[in-house]
């Protein structure tokens, strides 16, 4: 009981403070290493909540695939550090005001949806179970599966497109 | 187990941070990095529901939002590329005009 609570309350510091240093570090490397960082204590969360099929792939689709894709790209940019000089003054306190007021609404919205002495429940093996997760994709979703196949092919001929037509530009 | 509002406000102030980073910031990649942190945080708001109502389709929601934010980034990144190749720059004050 309390066990779960000290997890949850630890991993939790951490998970927020490395998404303060994702915004706020000036390396883009760094940031994305804090992003990687976060990816994995939210994978915990889910493995907590009885989904450890969504927490590996976490683990596997955002916080190998897709951050390697990022640390490409920043290494291929060379980590250029623009100057982050406001040329409006008034932006930053503004942005910081908006979004403090837009965090009170939502943590107000998602704790008022359910009753405060709700909590979650262990993980069963309806729940947690791949296989329930599968026979449920291909079953009732197997519409959208198939859409998302689409998307993923738009995807990997954009990219390709985007970045042969600007290579051909160039050596014009 | 843990009261179910904590994950749901922890999930809000990532989401927070990462508009915070999405507007503070001027580097796009750190802004690309930015909308991961947000779409994260959905994502957990999706495995504590699916929790709560012991159904699976919070996590069939979040294999289709993992999908749909690979695509994404592959995308995000190769424009990215694209516009540094023209611009020798990706601070997004400088991309202010359609045409490169």
């Amino acid at each position: 009981m309390t066990l779960n609570l000290l997890l949850f309350l630890a991993l939790a510091v951490i998970a927020i403070a490395s998404a303060a240093g994702l915004i706020m570090s000036r390396n883009t490397v760094y940031s994305a290493l804090f992003l990687i960082i976060n990816f994995l204590t939210v994978a915990v969360f889910y493995l907590v909540m009885g989904a450890p099929f969504i927490a590996l792939a976490q683990i596997t689709v955002y916080a190998g695939a897709i951050m390697v894709l990022f640390l490409f790209v920043i290494m291929m940019l060379g980590a250029e550090k623009p100057n982050e000089i406001e040329r409006m003054k008034w932006q930053r306190p503004l942005a910081i005001v908006l979004s403090g007021a837009i965090l009170l609404e939502g943590v107000y919205a998602l704790i008022t949806r359910v009753a405060v002495n709700v909590t979650t429940s262990p993980a069963t093996e309806a729940l947690s179970d791949p296989k329930t997760l599968g026979i449920s994709l291909y079953t009732k979703y197997s519409l959208p599966f198939e859409i998302t196949s689409v998307i993923l092919l738009v995807a990997a001929i954009g990219a390709v497109i985007l970045t042969n037509k600007s290579r051909k530009e160039a050596g014009k | 187990m843990i009261p179910i509002a904590y994950p749901l406000s922890l999930a809000a102030i990532l989401f927070i941070i990462g508009i915070i980073g999405f507007l503070l910031r001027k580097n796009a990649i750190v802004i690309f990095m930015c909308l991961e942190l947000m779409f994260n945080a959905a994502n957990l708001v999706f495995i504590t529901f699916s929790n709560y109502y012991q159904l699976i389709d919070g996590q069939v929601f979040v294999v289709f939002v993992m999908t749909v934010a690979a695509a994404e980034v592959a995308v995000g990144l190769a424009l990215m590329v694209a516009i540094f190749r023209t611009k020798h720059s990706i601070d997004i004050d400088q991309m202010n005009s359609l045409k490169g």
